[in-house]
């Protein structure tokens, strides 16, 4: 028994301390930046005017881009899981693309499509009048470009799970398709459309790249926190603490709010 | 009013071909081998898949005509099915399971509500109304199912191996709930690999083997005359292969005098009862004909009866009572002489 112990006891020492490493390169820069923060600035900063509008603007579009990645993600998520649509491999990895391409080159594309001279924003200039960027919508397009994704895996290997006989079994009382899947699909898929747009909302608050690019940079309008917190750089390092420190909180209160409870079907993500 | 079924259709490596009727107030049980293709059966009379070729209608009404290319989806089909995970609604609670074919057909709330407590009451399950599935035994799982298909007071019923996860007496109780629910203006159809239930619980049996109909008949013609090595096996039969040249029956190791049957020279399968045979310590008198002397290679006491596994040369089941058996005083490898009287072995092509 106790040579067993010993044997089992050797081989995670070599892991124990990696994994410690990793513990503290990722504690160690939260630690430093909560030690940097110049606390006795943090009411200035906070109540800034630019400020503000930089968390209003980010929590806004942040929340927008969730509600439609919801909207367009969930079905999506639900032709990539059980139609048999051809090509479906495919056609999953281009909608998944953005979530590993540079998001300066997710907005270079976006500049492409949507802007004024874009293939298809030209068309809607000419022919509507609309032009996206740089206003308020073009930072929601630029997010969910890059942050849907992160729900449309989550909610497809859901769709995948939630898959058996209890839809047929509806279907055989008399339920249309329509009806099985409002009634019996979704509320099966409900913790896999939670954890997914929890990320697809974390991932939109934190962009920068595609933003910037596509968006760029007006207060009020495109200014989002990440933007404000880089431009601060530039200026004045205790803003930008601040401000960083800010987003650390949003982000630590939203995980602590979820605890368990979701992050197993996040961790579902393929 | 009866459902005609009359189906081809490609199932993996299995071609499905059966043919036949199911009258309203009958019980039809449909027994075979694993991959006979009973499953897909029910599958397809559900609508859960189409036809490749023929047609399904019930009182006169088609529900898939493969050649007119009419299919009605499940959800149009007056019938139910029991599938054999109970498939219940995990986020909902037996209530609102038993509830959900009502109010998919449009029922008030309401309403659904009163009927569904009605149903639960019927078949013994109105305790269990505010439960959650999750908390249910398979028993009370299979209650909750069951009422949830009489819910919508189908027409057909379609039963898969509704027994087969439960305990012996939660089983027990749901072959008498399974009795007590048969109404004439329902036709049933219960597939199940369990001879027992598929002698007790139906009026008509079909044998399905590799996608067909191998025999349809009732319960006592099948157990007469099983027309398949696996309803005679699973029904304890001792099926043999051999071949028949006038009364002679050739078994490889040795051969057995037949009856009088109108079956034809060659290739048969014979059915060789378990009580038909009897044992002896001593050579048996007057008899000369089908006496064999064979060693014993399994005793198995149950039930008030002895089921003995004979071994070479000719390895059947035969059943004797206790007194019979222990007045053989053999040794558990000991010989014995084994009998059968031509008369009670049956012959039929294979």
């Amino acid at each position: 028994m106790s040579r067993q112990q010993r044997h089992d006891a050797r081989v995670p020492i070599a892991l124990a301390v990696l994994g410690w490493l990793a513990v503290a390169f990722f504690v160690v820069p939260i630690v430093a930046l909560v030690i940097r923060v110049p606390w006795s600035s943090l009411s200035d900063v906070i109540t800034d005017d630019a400020t503000t509008e930089a968390l209003t603007l980010s929590v806004l579009t942040s929340v927008i881009t969730t509600v439609l990645a919801i909207v367009l993600g969930v079905p999506l998520a639900w032709l990539l899981a059980r139609s048999n649509i051809p090509g479906r491999q495919f056609i999953r990895a281009l909608c998944t693309l953005s979530m590993v391409l540079p998001p300066v080159v997710a907005g270079v594309a976006l500049l492409a499509s949507l802007g004024r001279r874009g293939v298809v924003g030209a068309i809607l200039d000419d022919w509507f009048g609309v032009r996206l960027p740089f206003p308020m919508p073009a930072v929601v397009i630029a997010q969910l470009f890059v942050a849907m994704p992160f729900l449309v895996l989550t909610v497809e290997s859901g769709f995948a799970r939630s898959a058996g006989t209890v839809e047929e079994a509806a279907r055989t009382l008399g339920a249309s398709p329509w009806y099985v899947f409002t009634r019996v699909t979704l509320p099966a898929t409900q913790p896999a459309i939670i954890a997914g747009a929890v990320l697809t909302w974390a991932r939109a608050l934190g962009e920068f790249g595609a933003t910037i690019t596509f968006a760029g940079n007006f207060p009020g309008t495109t200014r989002t926190l990440p933007i404000a917190t880089y431009l601060a750089l530039e200026s004045d390092i205790d803003d930008a603490l601040l401000i960083s420190m800010v987003m650390v909180v949003i982000s630590v209160v939203i995980l602590v709010a979820l605890r368990g409870r979701w992050v197993g079907a996040i961790g579902g993500v393929r | 009013m009866s459902l005609s079924i009359d189906v081809r259709r490609r199932i993996g490596a299995t071609q499905l071909d059966v043919q036949f009727t199911v009258a309203a107030g009958e019980t039809v049980a449909i027994v075979g081998p694993n991959g006979a293709g009973k499953t897909s059966l029910l599958r397809v009379v559900a609508g859960l898949i189409s036809a490749d070729e023929g047609r399904i209608s019930w009182d006169g009404i088609v529900w898939d005509d493969a050649s007119s290319g009419e299919f009605s989806p499940p959800e149009q089909r007056p019938l139910a099915y029991v599938f054999q995970d109970y498939a219940l609604i995990e986020h909902l609670t037996v209530g609102d399971n038993v509830a959900f074919g009502l109010r998919a057909g449009g029922v008030r709330r309401r309403r659904a509500r009163e009927r569904a407590y009605e149903v639960l009451d019927v078949v013994g399950g109105s305790d269990l109304v505010e439960r959650m599935p999750s908390s249910l035994s398979g028993g009370e799982a299979q209650t909750v199912a069951i009422a949830r298909a009489l819910a919508t007071e189908p027409t057909v019923m379609l039963f898969d191996e509704p027994f087969a996860a439960l305990d012996a007496s939660a089983r027990a109780h749901a072959r008498r709930l399974f009795s007590s629910m048969r109404s004439s203006s329902v036709a049933r159809l219960i597939v199940t690999h369990d001879a027992v239930e598929a002698l007790t619980l139906a009026d008509r049996i079909v044998v399905v083997e590799a996608g067909s109909v191998v025999q349809i008949g009732t319960p006592s013609e099948v157990l007469a005359t099983p027309r398949s090595h696996f309803v005679a096996e699973i029904l304890g039969l001792n099926p043999l292969s051999g071949q028949l040249r006038g009364d002679e029956l050739s078994l490889g190791a040795m051969s057995l005098t037949v009856g009088a049957h109108g079956v034809d020279d060659g290739d048969v399968i014979a059915i060789v009862w378990p009580r038909s045979v009897s044992l002896h310590r001593e050579r048996p008198e007057g008899s000369p004909r089908n006496v064999w002397r064979t060693t014993i290679d399994a005793v198995d006491r149950s039930d008030g009866r002895v089921r003995v596994q004979l071994g070479t040369p000719l390895p059947i089941a035969v059943e004797v009572t206790p007194a019979g058996f222990d007045a053989l005083a053999t040794e558990p490898d000991g010989e014995v002489w084994a009998s059968v009287k031509a008369s009670e072995i049956v012959v039929q092509p294979a």
